[in-house]
């Protein structure tokens, strides 16, 4: 009785300047049940489901949402082409939750060894399989930004100039979640965490460290960079699948936010990562061989406040009086990033993007132009 | 195929014939000509493996641990620093149960600085898990590599091979290197107890809470016991396929009817002979047992080793500072209830590289036959230079002059 009635009084889809707006996301967003040829392989029920439910993350966990959307378009990308893929995973938070002895949430082969050498394992893993002839089986390797950033960078560094062939995942929840919530080489300037706490003047993490991971990954010239949180999940597989179709080394930088971590709502988890990305904190782009071929323009560009007042970590940006200096520089490394990657008002120059599902390179054009299209709200 | 070589290449050569799927180092002296060996012999097609250069000596046991659980025979070489920079994942390799084979050229730990041989580097992994062969000379060097795969592929346990470095991985000496069709007789190909295989995947690596990890740890236990029966049975059909006696647990020299045995591991063991034979010719009656596995330490071949012995020179390369002798510690356990009469003591030699000269090894044979060694002794040791020492920092030291 009362979902017939809340079916029949529900509105219809918002429609603006003749385009169907996705009302779940707010935006002009298309291609889920609309478009069956562009359909999202979670959507599928054919999807491989590489981490299984009944795992151990917190509600509303980023990582775990990237790394099953990341792992089964990995396998299905490996899959066409006839291939299997094998995974390896540094410590951290997703090792943790998923393979407790005796259980394992893990459906693929699964290989963890140590915080920080999940890349020159993986090089290993790659270098054992070519040696057994092998050519068949694709190896992913993940991390977060701990074991990315910070402790495994020596090994990722040697893995990409090496040129093995391992795509290389990194969960970007910006600290040490798994030991607590400590800073890491990933931590925002101004974020609290329990090495950089919201106490006396300059409170949180400083300004002008860190390290843009994605950036140094292209320096190295590798075939393929990335960077897709899970508030796009259809653009984080569309990467994956196209980077499974590459070989060498290539990098793929999600953004996943973590309740738990930076204090957020679970249910908000989609909403801050797609903020990040609206606000220019988070850009999102690909480069090829060191150069950027493609970023993700931002629809409806938001202050960097509206991202932040979302989250504990920034509380004291608020309270108990608003910090205008410190909002303002956080505003700027957004412009920064905006205007870097050409984000925002660039409809003469719309990015490339390689089309994974075609295999050809195809314009955003047509998102692009959604910039121009008249604000809400 | 008697050559006359140096023991790195005589390494290099018997690791290729043993046909390693993946070869990764990091180079330190004095590994480096082994590794450098093995790359060539890649480059010029005549071993067939993945060759991967690291950048660190933690990237090599890491890219070692990823190639062993992909189901390949993986294979690396370190020394000193090197190995104290891989040491997390050589901990990691042996609680997952990978047979790696790795050589280790023993070398001193800084700091200072030192690149000599002394054993200080493997011995700071005795708990590591891993199984520890020592080669007395570079015959032995080469043979054990042969031994330590099949053990290591055996047991699903990893194996160092400990050679001095420099001392033999730098002298050129007559060996008899295993040739390709010999080791193939026996060396059967890498059968993985558990492998990355997407037909049948596996996880490993799993986080184990207390409620299992005593039970990993027995296990672990178990086998490195176990593995005491399979190093003596293939050193044993080592040597009946090949015509020598290379490999198993230990060697004994001249200890029938000695009542002060040697204890030594390495090439010492060669001075220490020539030394037992000088002092047997005077009348002295000394012994020696020559250690090739450290671990597992073979309690009952050691027993009966010394089941005759008066008195036991543990001649170490090695020392524990703050309490002395590290083998010490394991022939203490063996002696245990062998009554007050029988006397242990421990002579720490050629540290950082000094010369053990069999000069001063009688000397101190001579003196632990008449009873007159101190619990700890440092050979050659230049008492002034110490005593200067402790006088110019003064009352600080107090107490470290006794």
């Amino acid at each position: 009785m009362t979902k017939t009635s809340s079916t029949s009084t529900t509105t219809p889809p918002p429609v603006a300047n003749g385009r169907v707006r996705f009302y779940q996301v707010g935006s002009f967003a298309v291609g889920n049940r609309l478009l069956p040829e562009v359909h999202s392989i979670q959507s599928s029920r054919e999807r491989h489901n590489a981490l299984t439910s009944g795992h151990r993350a917190c509600q509303g966990c980023g990582e775990a949402l990237g790394a099953r959307y990341v792992l089964d378009a990995a396998q299905s990308a490996a899959e066409d082409a006839g291939e299997r893929v094998v995974t390896v995973n540094a410590t951290g938070c997703l090792e943790v939750f998923s393979s407790p002895y005796p259980e394992s949430a893990w459906r693929l082969p699964w290989l963890h060894s140590l915080f920080g050498n999940a890349p020159a394992v993986a090089t290993g893993v790659a270098a054992g399989l070519k040696a057994k002839g092998r050519d068949d089986i694709r190896v992913v390797a993940q991390g977060g930004d701990g074991g990315t950033v910070d402790i495994g960078f020596g090994c990722l560094s040697g893995m990409f100039e090496r040129g093995d062939d391992v795509l290389y995942v990194c969960y970007d929840n910006e600290a040490y979640m798994n030991t607590g919530v400590q800073r890491s080489g990933a931590t925002p300037p101004a974020a609290r965490t329990a090495t950089t706490q919201a106490v006396g003047d300059s409170p949180g993490n400083v300004f002008g460290q860190g390290k843009d991971v994605p950036r140094i990954a292209m320096a190295h010239e590798i075939p393929y960079v990335a960077t897709a949180t899970v508030a796009d999940l259809h653009d984080l597989e569309r990467k994956v699948t196209y980077a499974m179709s590459l070989h060498g080394p290539r990098y793929i930088h999600v953004f996943v936010p973590c309740p738990l971590g930076w204090g957020s709502q679970s249910s908000h988890t989609v909403r801050i990562a797609r903020l990040a990305v609206e606000s220019g904190l988070f850009p999102v782009f690909e480069a090829e061989y060191g150069e950027v071929t493609g970023a993700s323009p931002i629809r409806r560009q938001v202050p960097v406040e509206d991202y932040l007042v979302l989250q504990r970590r920034y509380a004291h940006l608020f309270r108990p009086t608003r910090d205008e200096e410190t909002i303002g520089r956080i505003q700027a490394i957004a412009d920064r990033n905006i205007r870097r990657y050409g984000l925002v008002g660039r409809p003469d120059a719309p990015p490339v993007l390689n089309d994974a599902a075609t295999g050809a390179a195809s314009t955003l054009g047509a998102r692009a132009d959604l910039n121009n299209a008249p604000k809400e709200d | 195929m008697l050559r006359e070589i140096e023991g790195s290449k005589a390494v290099a050569a018997t690791v290729a014939a043993c046909r390693p799927d993946v070869i990764c180092a990091y180079p330190i002296s004095p590994q480096t000509h082994i590794v450098e060996e093995l790359s060539r012999l890649v480059k010029a097609g005549q071993l067939r493996s993945e060759y991967v250069n690291v950048e660190s000596e933690f990237a090599a046991q890491s890219v070692a641990i990823g190639a062993s659980a992909a189901g390949a025979r993986a294979y690396t070489a370190t020394a000193s620093q090197g190995l104290l920079f891989m040491v997390e994942a050589v901990y990691n390799a042996s609680g997952l149960g990978l047979p790696i084979v790795m050589t280790v050229a023993n070398r001193a730990i800084g700091a200072p600085i030192n690149i000599w041989n002394d054993q200080s580097d493997t011995m700071s992994q005795r708990d590591c898990g891993w199984l520890q062969l020592f080669a007395a000379d570079n015959q032995e060097a080469a043979d054990l590599h042969v031994q330590a795969f099949r053990i290591a592929e055996e047991l699903s346990l990893p194996v160092m091979v400990c050679m001095d470095g420099f001392v033999l991985t730098h002298a050129v000496e007559r060996v008899d290197v295993p040739e390709q069709e010999q080791v193939d007789a026996f060396l059967p190909p890498f059968q993985p107890v558990q492998t990355l295989d997407p037909e049948d995947p596996v996880t490993i690596g799993a986080m184990v809470g207390p409620e299992a990890f005593t039970e990993v740890r027995h296990l672990a236990h178990r086998k490195q016991q176990a593995a005491v029966a399979v190093v003596e049975r293939v050193g044993r059909d080592f040597a009946e396929a090949f015509g020598r006696d290379s490999g198993g647990l230990l060697h004994t020299y001249r200890t029938q009817d000695a009542e002060t045995v040697v204890v030594a591991l390495g090439s010492v063991t060669g001075t220490l002979k020539d030394v037992i034979d000088v002092l047997r010719d005077d009348g002295v009656a000394v012994g020696l047992v020559s250690l090739t596995s450290f671990r597992p330490f073979p309690d009952a071949a050691m027993a009966r080793a010394l089941a005759g012995a008066k008195r036991v020179v543990s001649l170490e390369r090695a020392f524990s500072l703050g309490r002395g002798g590290i083998v010490e510690e394991d022939l203490r356990r063996v002696l245990w209830g062998r009554g007050s009469e029988l006397v242990l003591t421990t002579v720490a030699a050629g540290l950082g590289g000094r010369d053990i000269t069999a000069d001063s090894l009688a000397e101190v044979l001579r003196r632990a036959h008449r009873g007159e060694l101190a619990p700890l002794e440092f050979l050659d040791l230049d008492e002034n230079a110490i005593a200067a020492h402790l006088a110019a920092l003064g009352p600080r030291t107090e107490g470290a002059a006794s």
